[in-house]
């Protein structure tokens, strides 16, 4: 079955994402469910089939290595959002543990 | 003089331009209706007077130095998950409640310039994520045929606004449905180009290989207008076509003769119900009387479109919606170490489906399950994208319903894939990037309901057919002027009841 195919809590590890048990017991299902679903592309022939990541016609955009700056945010505008900041740099919680 | 508020888009800008109305007088009489009927219908998250006011100002100085503008004076709404500078960008999420848009989007700066007057950013599904508009964590707009139902989503408030005449025209975005499913549930025309015809520059990504941005317009005439303004290459876009943009405008035709319709055997609309397979019919019957041929077509991958859908786009939402941890913008939830601090942070700022479609999405992606499913589905993309290069060998466009229902009522639809299958006839055309518009077609009255509700017919071409798409529309919407038939609420309240003028042929 379906449901018990994924690991919801492992998936939520992976994604960043805190979830609380009600959202567990909720989206386990759902996800589940959803898997059923889209198991249906089982059933298509793809031996051979070349992978759609684009539908139009691309290539690689290259552009000079300059500055443009029409496109640049200036410090300010982009710590203008910021949650917190503090001498011109996003401020963040401690990411490096002290040892021991 | 001009009505801002019934007229089209095309009559306005020439009234303007004539110097018959000025963009401040425009302005004045938009600011106080969009706020009195928005009151009825939440279709807008931020009314923006001022910034209309002072765009007004600008319009009307330009057109007395002697300047022409394709759109001077045309009231515009913008879907809220596109950037415009100083205006709050919530993409309809508590993730980005407070956020202030730095630089404008290359799509909406381009109307701008060209003299639209932006009233204010619009309610979405959040993230663009929704078929209904009941995804928005800010809001709910409410249908303007009916304000017990939904607008449809994902942009909700850009085809309320239009539908309900609290904006000539808007901008929504569509990754599988969503311009034209929410125009044929407000009675409105929504057109998606061809991926890549128009920069997506300034739009907040959900599944950046399908997002594209379109208008919603009350005609064909009004959508091209907006289209030909904002289309073409924009060097800040990599995934932005770099071909010319042939103008729709001066080919907009007044007959099918010569057209080859298919009509697609596995999207048959009897199991839809007799009322709604009646208003197909009929349009399938129009289109034929406009001289058309109906051929029959097949696409027998179709039926797999949604699958390869909800596989797809919730992989590049996983891989988008990475960016919004806290540290640079949006919400922040505090937390002892940094780790934490992601997750409390998307935990407290997604709502319910965009997690849904995260957990899905990073599934898709993970170690071990890339090639079953991701993979797998790119490859089914091909597949769908090559059934309809052949069914256009035998068609020049293709005529569907452009949802699997009129519009249905708040908390109507609790299971996900219940509500991920009203997108089951637009998905297929997007993963194949085909340029695709809704145009009303008639109304039903649906089960439970009293009011005769809007239907859309949607038409789709091959890849950078806009013109010729565009033209087929216009000949079937004047021939038949369905939309003219029904009155929004909020009209009917204030007591009118010739709301539109005839449409104006573009000088």
């Amino acid at each position: 079955m379906a449901t018990d195919r994924i690991d919801i809590r492992h998936v939520a590890r992976l994604a960043r994402l805190a979830l609380t048990e009600d959202e567990i017991a909720t989206f386990g299902p759902q996800l589940g469910n959803l898997l059923t679903f889209v198991d249906e592309l089982r059933e298509l022939d793809t031996d051979n089939v070349a992978a759609t990541a684009q539908v139009i016609p691309s290539r690689n955009v290259q552009r000079a290595d300059a500055l443009r700056p029409e496109t640049m945010l200036s410090r300010e505008a982009a710590l203008q959002n910021a949650p917190q900041a503090q001498h011109g740099f996003f401020r963040v919680p401690r990411i490096i543990a002290e040892e021991g | 003089m001009t009505d801002p508020v019934r007229d089209s888009a095309i009559a306005i800008a020439r009234a303007v331009n004539a110097r018959e109305a000025s963009a401040a007088e425009i302005a004045e009489t938009m600011i106080p209706h969009v706020a009195r009927a928005d009151a009825e219908l939440d279709a807008y998250l931020e009314l923006t007077p001022e910034l209309m006011r002072a765009h007004a100002a600008r319009v009307d100085a330009r057109i007395a130095a002697g300047e022409t503008l394709p759109l001077a004076g045309v009231p515009l709404a913008i879907k809220d998950n596109m950037c415009v500078t100083g205006t709050t960008t919530t993409a309809g999420s508590k993730i980005l409640e407070h956020f202030i848009a730095p630089y404008t989007a290359t799509a909406v700066q381009r109307l701008l310039d060209a003299g639209a007057l932006p009233i204010g950013k619009t309610n979405l599904d959040e993230f663009a994520m929704g078929s209904s508009g009941e995804n928005s964590a800010l809001k709910r707009t409410r249908n303007p045929y009916d304000h017990e139902r939904v607008p449809g989503g994902s942009s909700a408030g850009s085809a309320a606004a239009v539908g309900g005449f609290e904006a000539t025209v808007s901008l929504g975005s569509d990754t599988g449905g969503s311009i034209r499913e929410p125009a044929a549930f407000c009675n409105a025309v929504g057109f998606k180009p061809t991926y890549g015809r128009v920069s997506r520059y300034g739009l907040i990504a959900f599944a950046s290989s399908l997002d594209q941005i379109g208008p919603f317009a009350r005609s064909v005439e009004d959508a091209a207008l907006v289209y030909d303004v904002m289309g073409g290459h924009d060097p800040l876009d990599a995934t932005s076509v770099d071909r010319p943009l042939e103008p729709s405008a001066p080919h907009l035709r007044d007959d099918l003769r010569g057209v080859r319709v298919g009509i697609v055997k596995e999207f048959a609309t009897s199991d839809l119900g007799a009322e709604i397979d009646a208003c197909y019919r009929q349009a399938y019957a129009d289109l034929e009387a406009l001289g058309a041929e109906l051929v029959e077509v097949e696409l027998p991958t179709a039926k797999y479109g949604l699958a390869t859908y909800y596989l797809i786009a919730p992989a590049e939402c996983s891989s988008n919606l990475a960016r919004f941890d806290g540290v640079r913008y949006g919400l922040r939830v505090d937390a002892a170490d940094v780790g934490e601090m992601y997750e409390a942070t998307r935990a407290a700022g997604f709502g319910p489906e965009v997690k849904r479609r995260i957990l899905i999405g990073t599934y898709a992606l993970s170690s071990g399950y890339y090639d079953a499913y991701y993979v797998k589905a790119q490859k089914a993309r091909t597949r769908i994208a090559e059934d309809f290069a052949r069914a256009f060998e035998r068609c020049d466009v293709i005529a569907s319903p452009a949802a699997s229902s009129p519009a249905f009522g708040f908390n109507a639809k609790t299971d996900p894939v219940a509500m991920y299958l009203m997108d089951y006839y637009t998905i297929p055309v997007s993963l194949a990037g085909l340029p695709s518009l809704s145009v009303p077609c008639g109304a039903v009255v649906p089960d439970g309901g009293s009011r005769p509700m809007p239907m859309g017919l949607q038409l789709a071409t091959p890849l950078f057919t806009e013109r010729a798409l565009l033209g087929y529309a216009h000949a079937y919407e004047r021939a038949t002027r369905h939309a003219d038939r029904l009155t929004p609420r909020t009209m009917e309240m204030e007591g009118s009841m010739s709301l539109r003028a005839p449409s104006g042929n573009r000088a």
